[in-house]
Parts: structure tokens; C-alpha cells; sequence
């Protein structure tokens, strides 16, 4: 093997923990510059604090949530297993993102105006389809752990799990509709969408809808 | 003895915030934020601004004693989908823009048609200081002190002729100019309209000016309209072609989501939008949001004409 690639043994010693600092990397600068602005000083939120950070963490959940996505077929693509040692951290990145994208908006956005709230996830679709989205992830974050793969059998595990896949197109979906006429980075993040679901139309199908055709 | 009567929508001299408690709490957080947007502005960027000259203006009853909002904000958040989606966009990208000279196409049911200069549309020697609020449709407002002339000297000017019942606006699309237009965010060029009854009314401003000087391009130069008590979207910019007509005309929005943007678009607290409610709103600079008032608050001026209409079905 070649030297420049590292060993399993590196990548959970070392490698592992580099991402999850470089991971953490937007988290810091948003909770540094809402410190900021709290203080009066000078930002990079804005003029509208509350809007920036509710994007700027909707679009990192995002980010993360396509890059989970990712990593299997890419581990295919290089013919290596190692790149799956990285799968539960950034799946678990995408819900530590969406999770402080609900923060902003409840709290910092919405000042925990329960009733306003309750009003926004009933009536307007684009919220409903957020929290649909994270209601889904709730289970697949908590049964990341390998005592859960273990209680639940691999099979159950990995059928709970497929439901990352409508997690993604529901993001997407809430992305698009939140903004205002055709706009082109939505659309960017479906292509890559549907690009990382093309690569597993098998594996997503029913297998006697295989068997049929 | 001057007695001056208040309207409704001018507020008290003893509602303002005093000075030292406005400038700690909220001046400052904007303020701060402007320093860090412009520390981050590229220093080329200044270079090809335009130097905005003043512009001598009479003051009017129009100044409603609230905060106006920074300079800073009012000229470096903006929706202008001509120069990109992001509100910080417009002023990255608005330098391209070419407001000297200026020429506007006057067309359909006038008496004076034709193409005329800028300077010969507007009278620079009769414009007025008008602070207005401002409120997107995307739930945050400003406050805006701006200058120009009310669009009704302008039509006066034109002669409309008696079949003429709205009036349509037209913004410039040069490719050229106005890199936003590459994307089909919506169907350029944008277009606005109001009633003709709306369009004479006193509110109703061209402005050219913003801040004591010549409006900067992000903002709409050379001219664009102020229609304060409706959602920013129809106070459209760097106008280059008016037209009367006898049918209500295509508006950009309404076109694109008919559900979403009506023809009238009067700030409305009672009307949600689709996807958000409209009840209340972000002043910029302030923390919380506050409450939306009815027609931005100039019902006192122009609710009459919408008297009978049911504002629900006509949003």
C-alpha cells in the first residue's frame, strides 16, 4: 500500500478528529459572531442578524445531510471502506446543525413565541416539511450508536435508516420553497440530491419491483 | 399663530426614543454590523462607486419622527434580483450599473408621449424630503428619508388621458449592466403597476434621492417609486418606461406567484402571505419584531381608496 494513504488505525486516531474540529468550524464562527453582536460589536451577521443565522444554519445542516449521503458512494467509487469511518460523524454534524437552525429560528428569531410558532409549523407548507424533516431525523441520530445497531437486529437498523433518504428530499424540498421565484441554488442542492440517489436506485427499490422488470 | 394639526400616522415628539437609549440599544448593534460588512468590502470596490452629489431638498409634513435607519443599512441590504438574490448583492454588484443619462419612455393613453430625459420628467428644483417606512413583504421594515418629487407631477406632466385607469412601470434589463438577469429568477424585465386613483395619489413618490444625495445605484437609481403603505415589491426601480393603460397591467411578482403577490399588495397584518404570517415585522436594527399596522400606517391617506373592496380577495 501506498504510504500517502492512511491506515484505518490513523484515520481513527488522527483523521477523526481533524474533521471533527473542521466540522465544528461554522458552529464556532456563528456562536462567536452572535457573541458579538450581543456585545454591539462589530459582526458578520448583518443587518439582519436573525435571517443570517437561520440561512447560514439551514444551509450547514444541508451541506452535512448531502455529504453523510455521500460518503457510500464515494466509498465505492475508491474501491475502500475507510471513508464509512467518517459516515456517523457527519450524519450526526447534519442533526447537531439542524438542531441549532431550530434554535435560531425559535429562539433568537421567534423569541419562543409558542403560539406564533405552532401557527407557522401548521400553516405554511415549507415549515411543516422542515419539521417533518426533523422529526425523522430524531430516531436515525439517536440509533447511531453501535448498541443500537445491536438492538435492533442490522436489518431493522438499516430499513430506520433508509429514512435519510426523505429526510434529504424534504430538506430540499423546504429549501426551495422557502425562497422567493426561480432561484438557482436550491436547485443546485436537489441535483446533488438526486445525483446521490441515482447511485443507489437498486438498493432504494422494492426487490420485487426488480424482480418484475 | 401656526397651529399644527397632527395626522395619525406622524407620531409624537414625546413618543421618540431618547437619543441615549436609541444609540445604546439599537444604533450601536446596527451600526457595529455595518462596520463589519464594510470591513469586509473589498477596497477596489470603493473605487468604482459613484460619488453621490447632494441634493437640495424642502422639507415636508412627510417625516415621521421614528429612527430612521442607518445609512449603512438602507444602502448595503436591499432586494434588487437584477444584481442577484442576496440581500447584500446589490451593493457588490449595482456599481455596473449606468444612471447618467437617463431616459424614460412615456406611452399609451398620454396626451404627451415620447422619450424623455430624466431631467426633464423630474423637476430638480422642486424636490422634497419624505421619510417614509418601509416594508418588505418579507417581514422586515426600515425607516427611509428620501427625496423626490410625488409621482402625481410627473403624470400631470404626461397628460393622461381620460380612458387611462392604471398606470405600469417598467425597470431596465441590460444584460450588460445587470448581472442578475442571466438567471430567470423571474420574467425580466420587472414590472410593476398601480391604479391610476393609487398613482395620483400625495404619498406616492418618485424618488431620486436618498439620505440628502443623489440615490445610489443598489437603491434604484436614477429614479424608482416609494408606495409606502405597500410591500417594498411594488416601489419598483430604475425606471425606464411608464405607460397608461385602461387594463390593470402585469405585475412581475403576481405573474410569478399569483397565490403569493396580488395586484395590490397593501401592507395588510390581517392577510398572511402563504408561507409567513405578515402580523408583525423586523424593523432593522431592533432585536424583536414589532406590530405590522395596517397600510405600513397611512390608512388615514389612503384607505378611502380601497373603501368597499374586500382586501382579503384583493391582497
Amino acid at each position: 500500500m501506498s504510504p500517502l494513504v492512511p491506515t484505518t488505525n490513523q484515520l481513527r486516531r488522527v483523521g477523526k478528529p481533524i474533521v471533527f474540529l473542521a466540522m465544528l468550524v461554522p458552529a464556532v464562527w456563528l456562536v462567536w459572531n452572535w457573541w458579538l453582536a450581543f456585545q454591539y460589536q462589530p459582526n458578520g451577521l448583518g443587518f439582519n442578524p436573525q435571517e443570517a443565522s437561520n440561512r447560514f444554519t439551514g444551509d450547514w445542516a444541508l451541506r452535512f445531510l448531502l455529504l453523510s449521503l455521500a460518503v457510500t458512494p464515494f466509498s465505492t467509487l475508491v474501491g475502500s471502506a475507510k471513508p464509512v469511518l467518517f459516515r456517523r460523524m457527519i450524519g450526526l454534524y447534519a442533526f447537531f446543525y439542524v438542531c441549532l437552525h431550530i434554535t435560531s429560528y425559535v429562539w433568537l428569531d421567534m423569541l419562543f413565541d409558542w403560539m406564533e410558532l405552532w401557527a407557522d409549523v401548521m400553516k405554511r407548507i415549507y415549515i411543516t416539511i422542515g419539521f417533518a424533516a426533523f422529526l425523522l431525523l430524531v430516531p436515525v441520530a439517536v440509533t447511531s450508536t453501535k448498541g443500537w445497531v445491536k438492538r435492533l437486529g442490522a436489518r431493522r437498523w438499516q430499513r430506520l435508516h433508509k429514512a435519510v433518504y426523505v429526510i434529504g428530499l424534504l430538506a430540499v424540498v423546504h429549501f426551495i420553497m422557502m425562497r422567493k421565484g426561480f432561484q438557482i441554488e436550491p436547485l443546485v442542492y436537489a441535483s446533488i440530491l438526486a445525483v446521490l440517489l441515482a447511485f443507489r436506485w437498486r438498493k432504494l427499490m422494492p426487490a420485487r419491483w426488480l424482480a418484475r422488470a | 399663530m401656526l397651529i399644527k394639526h397632527k395626522k395619525g400616522w406622524q407620531e409624537t415628539e414625546n413618543s421618540v426614543t431618547d437619543e441615549s437609549v436609541y444609540i445604546n440599544r439599537r444604533t450601536v448593534m446596527a451600526g457595529a454590523a455595518a462596520l463589519g460588512a464594510a470591513a469586509v468590502v473589498p477596497s477596489a470596490l470603493a473605487q468604482r462607486d459613484r460619488v453621490l452629489a447632494p441634493l437640495a431638498a424642502r422639507p415636508t409634513g412627510y417625516n415621521s419622527n421614528e429612527s430612521l435607519t442607518p445609512e449603512a443599512a438602507v444602502t448595503q441590504y436591499n432586494n434588487y434580483y437584477e444584481f442577484g438574490t442576496g440581500k447584500g448583492d446589490p451593493f457588490q454588484n449595482a456599481w455596473q450599473l449606468q444612471p447618467k443619462p437617463w431616459s424614460i419612455v412615456v406611452d399609451g393613453l398620454v396626451d404627451k408621449a415620447g422619450t424623455y430625459a430624466l431631467e426633464d420628467l423630474i423637476d430638480f428644483n422642486a424636490l422634497e424630503d419624505r421619510i417614509y417606512r418601509l416594508r418588505c413583504v418579507e417581514a422586515w421594515s426600515m425607516v427611509v428619508p428620501w427625496i423626490g418629487v410625488s409621482l402625481a407631477s410627473v403624470l400631470k406632466k404626461i397628460e393622461p388621458q381620460s380612458g387611462a385607469k392604471y398606470v405600469r412601470f417598467e425597470t431596465l434589463a441590460d444584460r450588460a449592466q445587470m448581472p442578475g438577469l442571466r438567471w430567470p429568477v423571474l420574467d425580466w424585465p420587472y414590472t410593476e403597476g398601480l391604479r391610476l386613483d393609487e398613482a395620483m395619489n400625495d404619498l406616492t413618490l418618485l424618488a431620486v434621492g436618498l439620505y440628502g444625495k443623489e440615490i445610489p445605484n443598489q437603491n434604484g437609481a436614477p429614479v424608482r417609486l416609494v408606495v409606502p403603505w405597500k410591500y417594498g415589491f411594488k416601489s419598483i426601480k430604475s425606471i425606464v418606461r411608464i405607460t397608461l393603460t385602461d387594463t390593470q397591467p402585469d405585475t412581475s411578482w403576481n405573474i410569478s406567484a399569483p397565490r403569493e403577490y396580488g395586484f395590490y399588495s397593501n401592507v395588510n397584518p390581517d392577510v398572511d402571505h402563504p408561507r409567513w404570517s405578515q402580523k408583525r415585522e423586523r424593523r432593522i436594527g431592533e432585536f424583536g419584531r414589532r406590530e405590522t399596522l395596517k397600510f405600513n400606517g397611512y390608512g388615514e391617506m389612503v384607505a378611502d381608496l380601497y373603501a368597499g373592496m374586500d382586501l382579503r380577495a384583493n391582497y
